[in-house]
């Protein structure tokens, strides 16, 4: 038997599943024999995780052995105890485990240590009182277990080392007890007395001792002590050596240890083993922290391990770099670095190079312009790959300049900015994220300067737009700027006469699948139709970095709620306590920008659930094929398994007001959404590049740069060169907190969102002013829950037609919302991609007879905007064909939900 | 544990991975290592650990640690593993790992538990060991 388990263990090291034979190893555990026991410890232990259903049979079996006269079974139950349990059995073998610390035998007492280390591990609750137990084990009388017991104390120390700042002396005791070879021969290695145990000790004391100069003191003189005694000339006391250095270089610094550290770290980087030379750059990067001129009488035999062909070393060396940068040499070395990104493969790496030449870049750059090539070679090399966070800061570094600087220098910026891109737009296959800054500094700033004509500019967009046309953020980045463009023409006066190929363009847009290129494209043709001085409003020039106020708490709306509180409508209750609003949740977690739609929720919210709890009931009673829903069950899966039956079977007539139930509860449900565009999506919307964007470049196809070929080895003298570069100014150490921009740079992203301001700010108060009368209509049925089928369309018209008479921007942008709601109120059934089709038949039923009067109100309002189709009852039944067909616009464009929710 | 060919002869993971994970993992490893020479460096970077890895003829250790690990000492650690096998077996080769696999678990978990270096007196791995062999 026990040759069988011993081959499953094979099959499964080899990458087979072997759960067939999972049981017979439980079964082995209970074994007599004491060899085939431990076999079957061991094969469940290689099997089993610890959440797996076969666990409970063997807990049982390990009580057992935990009582054994045989120290070997204890040990054996020991073992697999480390492995197996988890956080709901550890109270059943925990009395045991304290039982067996002060078993008589030593490995037992070391196995119960590590149990115990095992569950802290796993949840440190359930040992906090125990924790006593591993100081004691610390003075052991056996140096193994002296020795594992210092594996949960660096655990302990490592999370709270204020609690263990008295085991100071103690440890610096054992230490110096280990180094003067009091201990038993046995723990001897290559003539070095105990090295792990040695190891241990000396990263428990970094802990202990960083910058904390009383405790740092005690150590001194044993540390001083083993960096005597250390052999170097074997590897284990080249071990123990790097260690003492990283505690030196952790600990408060001691002028005398940081020579012997700097002696040691030469000894590693003269040596020919690449394994000293690794650890030597590593312990290199750790001390020059604290005596950064150590790095100086280096700097050859850092070049050298640079150029070395070897992948590991180079990386170390680089990291060592990294931490060496300095404003005198910052140029070098992210040249170096960016070489370096061009010339691997490795994803996750070069990620990790990326992302450190920008924060290099953004912390040291010695001039504007030098930081915005370095950061188009970075985008251009690796643009898939880096944040998108350092794209939107690229952006508003050019958007804001840098501060200090005056005006012209700011406009000198930014078009050298301009020129670059429209340099590089000419190579063929750029990333994404670059090509989303490209078309943003294009359209804020492609014509600021006069230098080139709008149409040029345009045409540089179009062939964006054109060339990438799989990639749609990167279309929406450049319609919208192409709307910018157009709008600043108009502004100033100029006529505006649109290429061709912007008018496919658009075309091809306003059929769009995407539905937030459909409505930029919309928003385009609107802008296109307006006066300049409207235009001026809408899109004032280079102002992305205006502020614009978002009344978060909405306070406008308060005496509306007083109002309807006093009616009797139900306070708002927070998101958080509302039980089921799962799917909501999630959408509002993708938008991190504004939080603004917030406020609008106030009463819609609680709509749907009231209603559909009260409805459903009867409808499961009217209806034997219904399915009964639970009333646990949140709102929009309700909707779906009610309406779907009733439509279906079509004909009686509780069956025909259920669904018009339904309907009204959807649009019940629907109601915040209207307003909250019209007030909101009006402020957000439109110039603003910035803030739309987050979060839905995740599906963009990864596009692989051609590199160029790497640099060659350079000789001598260069290397001398490249030295001086580097290690140039080493007195000049302080890191200098970058030129103004830097500064700005962390804070504030949240804050302001780029988007035009006053203006529309008044003409989104303006709307918000009408809506509150029309939202109490909504709120008022539902919370009397009663039941009039109609009465929500009628309000739906109410909360529209007043927005046809405001001003001609905001007339706009409530169209644009408006024809927008379906599609909203589609995206948000359909995050399940199974609900197509009962969407359709939805929105059908809504463009019915019945409903006339609302389309009615709503067509009103599209003649004045007669951009778009015939009326909205066509769109809406052309937007249930699109859905039928398939088209999922949810998930795909998280953008949408953003403009819409805030 | 891997011979030249890249097969696994022995692993013992210290974190849950599913079977595939392991699988998926133990090749990328191997086939990084394996293309290494001599003179390069015993450690390589693999996504956030740092694999330390030793030849002894047609036989590869490989260690994953994480990133403040002391990488010389794990060198180390595995040659005190070899070392502790050699007692054991009498000149240690791929073929008593092979036939013997239990016991070279049972030295490396009394040597290793919770990913924590615990015991390194050859004497103490060796004796449970043995004991159990007598029985």
């Amino acid at each position: 038997m026990k040759e069988y388990i011993i081959r499953l263990v094979y099959v499964e090291m080899l990458g087979h599943d072997a759960s067939f034979g999972y049981i017979h190893a439980v079964k082995m555990i209970h074994d007599d024999s004491l060899l085939v026991k431990r076999t079957g410890y061991l094969a469940v232990t290689l099997f089993l995780n610890e959440d797996h259903d076969l666990i409970i049979l063997i807990v049982n079996t390990i009580q057992k052995d935990l009582k054994s006269d045989n120290y070997l079974v204890v040990c054996a139950a020991l073992n697999a105890v480390c492995k197996l349990i988890n956080e709901e059995t550890i109270p059943a073998v925990l009395p045991q485990i304290v039982e067996l610390l002060a078993h008589p035998k030593e490995a037992v007492r070391k196995k119960a240590i590590m149990a115990l280390h095992r569950f802290y591990q796993k949840s440190s609750s359930s040992v906090s009182h125990l924790v006593s137990n591993f100081r004691k084990r610390l003075c052991d009388n056996d140096p193994g277990v002296m020795g594992a017991t210092l594996c949960p104390l660096f655990d302990l120390i490592t999370n709270d080392v204020n609690s263990y700042k008295d085991l100071v002396i103690s440890f610096v005791s054992i230490l110096k007890q280990v180094a003067e070879r009091r201990l038993p021969k046995a723990y001897d290695y290559h003539q070095m007395p105990a090295p792990f145990i040695q190891i241990k000790l000396l990263k428990i004391l970094a802990l202990l001792g960083s910058s904390d100069k009383q405790a740092s003191e005690n150590m001194y003189t044993v540390v001083g002590d083993i960096f005597r005694k250390c052999d170097s000339s074997s590897n284990i006391g080249n071990a123990v050596l790097y260690e003492c250095i990283c505690c030196v270089s952790s600990i408060y610094p001691n002028h005398k240890l940081l020579e012997s550290a700097a002696d040691a770290i030469s000894r590693f980087l003269k040596s020919d083993s690449h394994n000293l030379k690794y650890m030597g750059i590593d312990a290199l990067g750790r001390l020059i922290k604290i005596s950064p001129e150590i790095a100086e009488q280096h700097q050859l035999a850092v070049i050298d391990c640079l150029e070395d062909p070897d992948d590991t070393l180079k990386r170390k060396t680089f990291e060592l770099l990294y931490k060496m940068t300095k404003s005198t040499n910052v140029e070098v070395i992210v040249d170096r670095m960016i070489d370096y990104m061009n010339s691997i493969n490795d994803n996750h790496y070069k990620t990790e190079i990326a992302s450190r030449c920008v924060e290099l870049a953004e912390q040291f750059a010695p001039s504007n312009q030098w930081f915005i090539q370095t950061m188009n070679k970075v985008f251009e090399h690796a643009g898939d790959l880096v944040n998108i966070k350092v794209a939107h800061n690229l952006m508003r570094l050019i958007a804001e300049g840098f501060g200090e600087d005056d005006d012209t220098a700011d406009s000198q910026l930014r078009s050298s900015a301009v020129e670059s891109y429209l340099h590089i737009l000419g190579e063929p296959k750029l990333p994404s994220v670059f090509l989303q800054v490209i078309c943003w500094v294009l359209g804020e700033y492609g014509t600021a300067d006069g230098k080139y004509s709008a149409s040029y500019i345009t045409g540089k967009l179009c062939d964006v737009a054109e060339a990438y046309s799989n990639d749609e953020t990167v279309k929406a980045y450049a319609v919208t700027a192409l709307m910018k463009i157009y709008a600043f023409e108009i502004a100033a006066g100029r006529k505006v006469d649109m290429l061709p190929e912007c008018h496919s363009l658009m075309e091809e847009f306003l059929a769009s699948h995407s539905t937030d290129l459909q409505q930029r494209a919309y928003e385009l043709q609107a802008v296109i139709g307006l006066d300049a001085h409207a235009v001026e409003s809408i899109l004032p020039s280079d102002a992305s970095c205006e502020d614009i106020e978002v009344d978060k708490a909405l306070s406008f709306l308060n005496d509306y709620i007083q109002e309807s509180i006093e009616k009797g409508a139900q306070p708002y209750i927070p998101e958080s306590e509302r039980t089921g609003m799962l799917n909501i949740s999630n959408f509002r977690n993708q938008d991190h920008h504004e939080a603004s739609s917030h406020g609008l929720r106030f009463e819609a919210y609680e709509l749907p659930k009231q209603t559909v709890q009260a409805r459903i009931p009867p409808a499961s009673l009217a209806s034997t094929e219904l399915v009964p829903v639970p009333e646990a069950m949140y709102p929009r899966e309700s909707y779906q398994t009610t309406t779907v039956p009733s439509v279906s079977s079509d004909a009686a007539s509780t069956e025909l007001k259920l669904r018009l139930d339904g309907v009204q509860k959807r649009w019940g449900r629907q109601t915040h959404f209207p307003s909250t565009s019209t007030s909101n999506s009006t402020s957000l919307k439109t110039v603003n590049g910035i803030t739309q964007v987050d979060g839905s470049n995740t599906a963009n196809s990864r596009t692989r740069e051609t590199y160029d070929s790497r640099k060659q080895v350079e000789i001598s003298p260069e290397k001398q060169k490249l030295a001086a570069s580097l290690f140039g100014g080493p007195s000049k150490t302080e890191k200098k907190s970058a030129t103004g921009h830097k500064s700005s740079k962390p804070s504030s992203h949240m804050v302001k969102s780029h988007a035009p301001k006053s203006s529309m700010e008044v003409a989104s108060e303006k709307t918000s002013v009408q809506q509150p009368p029309d939202l109490l209509d909504f709120g008022e049925p539902t919370v009397k829950s009663t039941a009039p089928s109609l009465d929500p369309f009628k309000d739906l018209e109410g909360l529209l037609e007043p927005t046809t008479q405001v001003s001609s921007a905001v007339n706009h942008s409530s169209t644009a919302a408006v024809t927008k709601s379906p599609d909203i109120m589609g995206l948000y059934t359909e995050t399940t991609a199974g609900a197509h089709h009962k969407d359709s038949d939805i929105l059908s039923g809504l463009s019915k007879p019945p409903m006339t009067n609302m389309v009615g109100g709503t067509t009103t309002m599209q003649v004045a905007q007669s951009s778009k189709g015939p009326n909205l009852k066509d769109s809406l039944e052309k937007d249930a064909l699109v859905r039928q067909i398939g088209v999922t616009p949810s998930s795909q464009n998280p953008n949408l939900f953003k403009d819409i929710l805030g | 544990m891997v011979n030249k060919q890249g097969q696994t002869r022995l692993a013992q993971y210290y974190e849950w991975l599913t079977l595939e994970e392991r699988r998926a993992l133990e090749g990328e490893i191997v086939r990084k290592c394996l293309a290494r020479n001599e003179q390069q460096c015993s450690f390589v970077e693999h996504r956030n650990y740092k694999i330390v890895y030793r030849r002894y003829a047609s036989l590869f250790f490989l260690v994953g640690v994480d990133n403040d690990e002391n990488e010389l000492a794990i060198l180390e650690f595995i040659h005190l593993l070899v070392e502790t096998m050699d007692r054991h077996f009498g000149n240690v080769c791929e073929l008593d790992i092979m036939f013997h696999l239990e016991k070279a678990h049972f030295m490396l978990e009394e040597m290793v538990m919770n990913g924590c270096i615990v015991e390194t007196s050859k004497a103490n791995i060796l004796t449970p060991v043995q004991l159990l062999e007598k029985t």
